[in-house]
């Protein structure tokens, strides 16, 4: 169901703190609704979203999806402001808590837009719509005769104008428009959507006035460090405070056992020593100064380089076949004029957002209160009304901006712990993890190998696709004992491969979590996507093609396939970025020396991205030159904001291309710090050059993930171009370039 | 130990052990939550201020180090910081923002030295400082821009 109601004012107001006074529109929506249906209700509703239109025509939106960088609070708030005909400048943003009423919250999967435009455009258009009513009431005349315009409803036969803070009192008297009367603007009369709004929040982020979960403080509040076991769910055996209790500062020292998740959900926390004081600092050397003794158990056994080879004997072997295969590859092979066969290999990620995990929380008797940079607070909510036994609704979860989240901050393991700490010291604190916690104790995104084979005919056009992979599940996670690739994982780019493959068979083999698993950004895509864009580059090469032609043969026809979703998959869009990238890097064109260019496609959250590369190498120092993508993600609700996430997706993709690898050795993780798990730092940017497909007609898909997944493929593709070798194995620096 | 800090021309009396970074006697005790801690190590740049004018990592500076010297964060104001600013806004430079005060303390003290920076100028000093979100494109154009903006006042 999705509805617009009036809210009890002074409910709403207590609620969140708003200023009375103004007519306040809520929206619950979820993705399963169809139809909308304003409705009015005395009764208390809790709504989804809200507007609020204050006397002073101030507009306030309750923005419902965390920020973490990807433009959401800015990108809401124009559809809405478009529809409604406001002014830009009378618009802010604030914040909504975590709780249900708002409809799912779960900030990931590049779906903020894709489910919640429609929603917040009919907020908008209703709101307008009242605002009409209440003029042409005043002035007596036909609704007909008025139009919204810039903050004013306009009386086209006097030329008359009413500012809308003066409407405020009669436009809440009304009833709301039933869904039938509220007409949605047309494309060509949009004013925000599909142009280019700045970020509601510029002005804090350059006056570091934005408050992310880290720079929350509340009276009385103590600060806490975490000593947790290097390996993941040993636990401690026991431990000498002596040291750490004489640090300056240091207040108190607990031990917090680890709380397992019940299978299915919540991701509980780790456990170990936590070091509370009286600032982050002593908290830090307090930890440090620990002797801790742990019982690393069945996880101290891994070794992630000896985890590499067993992948890679498995995918050399027969897996277990994963449904949608078609066709019979054997066949295909022995017909074939020659056959290719490669394996790639991705180790684990870390998120490494600069603003590491952290959150402050008060557990009082019968109540908790948090403050966190969560991109999941209702499952945050959830999690600690099952922990800590409290009802969920003696449970608050404030948002703060989060400082980057890549799919980290979706776990909400450092909110549980500091609960935790806080019930135990029976005060307000904050836990703060080193960027060493980060980088040690993460839900890494998992590492992967893939062999995959090919044939080609005496035409060298491709008769057989095999592959099979092997990568820890995000499953495991949540359900132990989950030793196989999920199948919404290898939905993730495996199963819907975008070619036109008369023989293909995929195949999943083995492989068992001893690190905690997650998701980052762009989650599977990062596998799927490395695999096939080398692949079909070495294809191209073995069939002596030129490899954007030979992907665009590959793609093959224009076709729509349908899916569960109401997103076809359509070739030919595909095959439109790929041609609008390689006009834009004049594919084909002349390169200096020591220059070459790779491509790379995929098709991932509704979206299409092409990506070409340019890249130098010189004595195995590669340096991209250029990047050009095009994206095409439907309706592009904010230009420059989404440029800005494709640029941003580009840095992404050369950071974990060029040094991305967390390791393990006897079950401990071995990078640190940002010294050994390295960033593209701004030397090494490249020129990036985006194109965004003019596609307002269609629905908007997703924005902040799919430019990820080329950039990888595509720069070993361009080192390919410029050198003759080939990598199949990330990071760049493991195998001797710089 | 008891010292006066002095941060964007205010004193602040603090009571604290002369071993402490100077990052978390900024954000811990005077409350300035502006300066960000991202790595603990001056790997990352978030956490950059400037000392008498000179840029350094305040997560590496012991508060025994600063007394008595100008401490300017981005709480602060400078005329290039300003012009920053303004090229910034113009740029919708930041994604999530955190970075961005030490990315604009940085090219502060980088204008602050350099009236005209060349690329290489802003590779020397800007590549101090990470940035997640990949904004570096902006920042550049962003910096050039201030200049820019500063010659026409000028």
């Amino acid at each position: 169901m999705s509805k617009i109601q009036q809210i009890n004012r002074r409910d709403f107001v207590k609620l969140f703190g708003l200023a009375s006074g103004g007519i306040i529109l809520g929206c619950n929506t979820t993705t399963v609704e169809k139809k909308f249906k304003p409705t009015i209700s005395k009764d208390y509703f809790e709504p989804n979203l809200f507007i609020q239109i204050e006397k002073n025509g101030n507009i306030t939106l309750i923005a419902s999806r965390s920020e973490m960088g990807q433009g959401i609070r800015t990108s809401l708030a124009s559809a809405i402001a478009d529809e409604l005909e406001a002014d830009w400048d009378y618009i802010s943003v604030k914040q909504a808590i975590g709780h249900e009423k708002y409809g799912n919250q779960n900030t990931d999967g590049s779906r903020s837009v894709r489910t919640k435009l429609e929603p917040m455009r009919k907020m908008g258009a209703t709101a307008k719509l009242m605002l009409i009513t209440a003029a042409a009431q005043k002035w007596n005349v036909a609704e007909s005769v008025c139009k919204a315009e810039n903050h004013h409803i306009i009386n086209t036969q006097t030329n008359e104008k009413i500012f809308y803070g003066d409407l405020v009192e009669n436009a809440s008297q009304l009833e709301i428009p039933d869904e039938k009367t509220v007409q949605l603007k047309k494309v060509g009369d949009f004013k925000y959507i599909g142009k280019t709004l700045k970020s509601v929040d510029l002005k804090d982020f350059t006056h570091g006035t934005a408050t992310y979960g880290i720079d929350v403080r509340i009276p009385n509040m103590k600060f806490a460090a975490v000593a947790r076991c290097p390996v993941t769910f040993g636990t401690v055996k026991s431990f000498q405070k002596n040291n750490a209790e004489k640090v300056a500062g240091v207040e108190n020292i607990i031990q917090i056992d680890r709380l397992k998740p019940p299978t299915g959900k919540f991701f509980g926390m780790l456990g170990g020593v936590a070091v509370i004081a009286n600032n982050t600092w002593a908290a830090f050397q307090g930890k440090l100064a620990l002797d801790i003794k742990w019982n690393k158990g069945e996880n101290e056994t891994f070794n992630s380089e000896e985890f590499k080879k067993t992948l890679t004997d498995r995918v050399h072997q027969v897996g277990k076949l994963v449904p949608g295969s078609h066709g019979n590859v054997n066949s295909a092979f022995k017909k074939a004029q020659q056959t290719i066969e490669a394996t790639y290999h991705v180790p684990f990620l870390a998120h490494a957002p600069m603003e590491v995990p952290n959150a402050t929380a008060w557990y009082q008797k019968d109540k908790i209160e948090v403050w966190a940079p969560v991109q999941d607070p209702q499952t945050a909510r959830s999690e600690l009304a099952h922990f800590f036994q409290i009802p969920v609704e003696n449970i608050t979860v404030n948002v703060t901006f989060l400082g980057g989240g890549f799919g980290r901050k979706s776990k909400s393991d450092f909110v549980v712990e500091a609960v935790a700490i806080s019930k135990e010291i029976k005060a307000p604190v904050q836990v703060v993890w080193t960027r060493e916690d980060d980088i040690q104790h993460s839900f890494y995104h998992a590492t992967s190998t893939q062999y995959l084979k090919g044939g080609l005919d005496k035409n060298s056009k491709v008769t057989g696709w095999l592959q099979r992979v092997g990568f820890p599940s995000i499953v495991s996670s949540f359900k132990p004992l989950s030793d196989y690739a999920s199948g919404f994982e290898l939905g993730q780019g495996f199963t819907k491969n975008p070619y036109e493959l008369q023989n293909f068979r995929l195949e999943n083999v083995k492989a068992e979590a001893n690190l905690r698993i997650g998701w980052l950004r762009s989650v599977v895509h990062i596998h799927s996507g490395f695999g096939i864009n080398s692949f079909v580059d070495e294809l191209a090469f073995a069939a002596k093609k030129d490899a954007v032609q030979f992907h665009l043969e590959l793609i093959g026809k224009d076709r729509i396939i349908k899916g569960k979703s109401n997103y076809p998959y359509n070739s030919k869009r595909l095959k439109a970025v790929l041609n609008q990238t390689a006009k834009m890097a004049n594919w084909g064109k002349k390169l200096p020396q020591n220059h070459g260019l790779g491509v790379a496609i995929h098709y991932s959250f509704y979206s299409y991205v092409a990506t070409i590369v340019e890249v130098s190498v010189k004595n195995k120092n590669v340096k991209v030159e250029n990047v050009w993508t095009t994206i095409d993600c439907g309706l592009a609700l904010n230009k420059d904001n989404i440029k800005n996430q494709l640029e941003g997706a580009t840095l992404f993709g050369m950071s974990l291309a060029m040094y991305g690898k967390i390791s393990t050795e006897n079950g401990a993780v071995e990078q640190h710090n940002f010294f050994d798990y390295q960033m593209t730092r701004i030397k090494d940017a490249p020129n990036i050059e985006i194109h965004i497909m003019d596609k307002m007609e269609e629905p908007p898909t997703g924005v902040g993930e799919p430019g990820v997944p080329v950039i990888a493929p595509a720069i070993c593709n361009a080192i390919f171009n410029a050198t003759g070798k080939r990598v199949r194995s990330l990071p760049l620096v493991d195998q001797g370039f710089a | 130990m008891k010292t006066d800090l002095i941060i964007n021309k205010k004193t602040y009396t603090v009571e604290v052990q002369k071993d402490t970074p100077l990052l978390w006697v900024i954000r811990d005790i005077v409350g300035l939550t502006g300066t960000k801690f991202g790595c603990g190590v001056s790997q990352c740049g978030a956490c950059s201020i400037l000392l008498n004018g000179k840029l350094v990592k305040s997560c590496s500076t012991l508060v025994s180090e600063v007394a008595g010297k100008q401490i300017f964060t981005i709480e602060g104001t400078s005329e290039n910081l300003e012009f920053l600013r303004q090229a910034w806004n113009a740029g919708n430079v930041p994604q999530c923002g955190y970075c961005q005060s030490g990315q604009l303390i940085a090219a502060t003290s980088l204008l602050d030295k350099i009236e005209k920076p060349t690329d290489e100028d802003i590779d020397a000093v800007m590549s101090a400082n990470i940035c997640r979100c990949g904004t570096y494109s902006r920042i550049r154009k962003a910096i050039h821009k201030a200049v820019a903006l500063k010659n026409k006042t000028l």
